[in-house]
């Protein structure tokens, strides 16, 4: 137990001692006045503010949550789909999946805009905008994961003369997870730069609130929405390994390194 | 009415010119169990997958008795467990893949596992197990049907002598038992003599000889190193020209059952 506590320490505590350490110094360096707090507002400052505005923050951050939540799970739930149909028949995947890449090339805040045409001001935008750059990780990775399933497994599957939904839901899917669960974290992420921009352009949630705060030179409350938003992203990233580790319930799926 | 009958069955992989056999011809009486005897690379994974219909012959025939075709199975080289899956459940796979998992299923299973010494390893995946003992699992999911007729790639190989020779009285008593018909590969020659009713001599060149262990003498005779079997060494080194001096000396015979 202690040895384990050890392990552990010795493992995280260089980090959070660099961490105290450049606070300390970011602190200390503001309240020398070497940096104007209007352009770098202090560790401190951030904090006050965030306690202060702690209602809007709140508020704003569940709802960029929330857009994140539906694009991301659309995209999870569409991507596997499309994956899945891509497989099946390949004669969709030659003739689908390179506008699904050219798609994916098409830098978001370039569509945007259109987005607001269609969806209008709002969430639905944002949401639109969270889909789209979070969905093609997780196709691109699920159809990857389909194609390498072990071809000696696919044989000794062959001898029982399996039943195509046997083959895919017995073998290329299980086989497939550990591809699916890495696009699922390139995508949350993803999701997550999608909902903020979607907000700078249709409102809404974290991304507006930065915006305002720009506009307003609050430089502090920049700084809240920031930090609110990567910790967003750091939590949704833990979410997806706890929810993961639950399905697998120990099944070792994920091939040893 | 033979069992199996290959008529001049030769096999040619399109990427290598020359071909592994030519027309090679052998017929099995029901009941008669064959071991394919040679050195590496003479073909006798070939053969075996081609009587599994896991490769197309380039020429010849391969006639199986339907009631033998009907229930066949097969172990390959190696193990070839799903990892996702554990002990129990890689055995049950090919019942569920033929749906025949009744209820009675599962007890089997467990029974069959406990004869192969894995009855406190139901719950394990494949990777908390030595090869040795996945290799039994392996044993186990492929008798689980019930076959009629199996073809075994290099069962034991992986195994320590011990369990070998405990696999071995254990596929002479289920062939006693069940009537089950076995075609074995294996480059051991005692225990090709132990195993085969039959035994194929085949060498690098494509040449091959019928052998029949019981045109001997008694084959409990013959495992206790008798003139017999010092004349399976004699034709075993004139037919390959490449067995180490060493080698009769090296052979151990094991006592008869």
């Amino acid at each position: 137990m202690i040895a384990n506590v050890r392990i552990w320490l010795a493992d995280k505590l260089p980090a959070w001692i660099f961490l105290a350490l450049l606070l300390s110094i970011w602190q200390w360096a503001v309240a020398q006045e070497w940096v104007a707090s209007y352009l770098l507002p202090s560790p401190l400052q951030i904090y006050q503010t965030t306690v202060e505005l702690w209602p809007e923050i709140l508020t704003a951050t569940l709802s960029t949550a929330q857009s994140i939540s539906w694009g991301l799970g659309l995209s999870i739930l569409s991507g596997v789909t499309l994956a899945l149909l891509f497989f099946a028949i390949p004669i969709a995947r030659r003739a689908i999946l390179p506008f699904c890449i050219f798609f994916q090339t098409v830098p978001i805040i370039s569509i945007a805009p259109l987005l607001v045409i269609w969806f209008g001001f709002g969430q639905p935008t944002v949401k639109a905008s969270a889909f789209i750059v979070s969905l093609f990780p997780i196709l691109a990775n699920t159809l990857t994961g389909l194609q390498e399933t072990d071809p000696q497994l696919k044989e000794l599957f062959k001898l029982y003369k399996p039943s195509i939904w046997q083959l895919i839901f017995k073998l290329q899917i299980p086989s497939a997870i550990p591809y699916i669960l890495t696009g699922i974290k390139i995508s949350a992420g993803l999701a997550v730069i999608g909902a903020i921009v979607g907000e700078f352009i249709a409102g809404g949630g974290l991304g507006s609130l930065i915006d305002a705060a720009r506009t307003q030179q609050r430089v502090d409350l920049v700084f809240s929405g920031v930090l609110m938003s990567s910790g967003l992203a750091l939590l949704l990233v833990f979410t997806i390994e706890v929810i993961s580790r639950l399905l697998l319930r120990g099944r070792p799926y994920l091939r040893k390194p | 009415m033979p069992s199996i009958e290959v008529q001049q069955l030769s096999k040619c992989f399109s990427s290598d010119a020359r071909a592994v056999f030519s027309e090679l011809s052998f017929s099995l009486s029901l009941g008669e169990s064959l071991c394919l005897l040679g050195p590496s690379g003479c073909g006798k994974t070939t053969l075996l997958r081609l009587l599994m219909a896991l490769e197309q012959p380039s020429s010849g025939t391969i006639y199986i008795a339907p009631a033998l075709a009907m229930h066949m199975s097969y172990v390959f080289q190696e193990p070839r467990l799903v990892p996702w899956r554990s002990c129990l459940e890689n055995v049950l796979l090919p019942l569920e893949l033929t749906a025949q998992n009744e209820a009675s299923a599962k007890a089997r299973a467990v029974d069959l596992l406990q004869r192969l010494g894995l009855a406190d390893r139901l719950r394990h995946f494949p990777r908390e197990l030595s090869g040795g003992m996945q290799m039994r699992v392996a044993l186990a999911r492929a008798l689980i049907t019930q076959p009629k007729l199996i073809l075994l790639d290099e069962p034991f190989a992986a195994l320590d002598e011990r369990s070998r020779f405990r696999m071995q009285d254990l596929l002479l008593d289920l062939k006693d038992r069940l009537s089950l018909q076995y075609v074995f590969v294996t480059h051991s020659i005692a225990e090709a003599v132990y195993l085969g009713d039959r035994i194929l001599l085949m060498d690098n060149l494509g040449r091959t000889r019928d052998w029949r262990a019981i045109e001997f003498a008694q084959r409990n005779q013959l495992l206790k190193l008798t003139p017999n079997f010092n004349s399976v060494v004699q034709i075993y080194t004139q037919l390959f020209g490449e067995i180490e001096q060493s080698m009769p000396a090296s052979i151990h015979v094991r006592p008869a059952r």
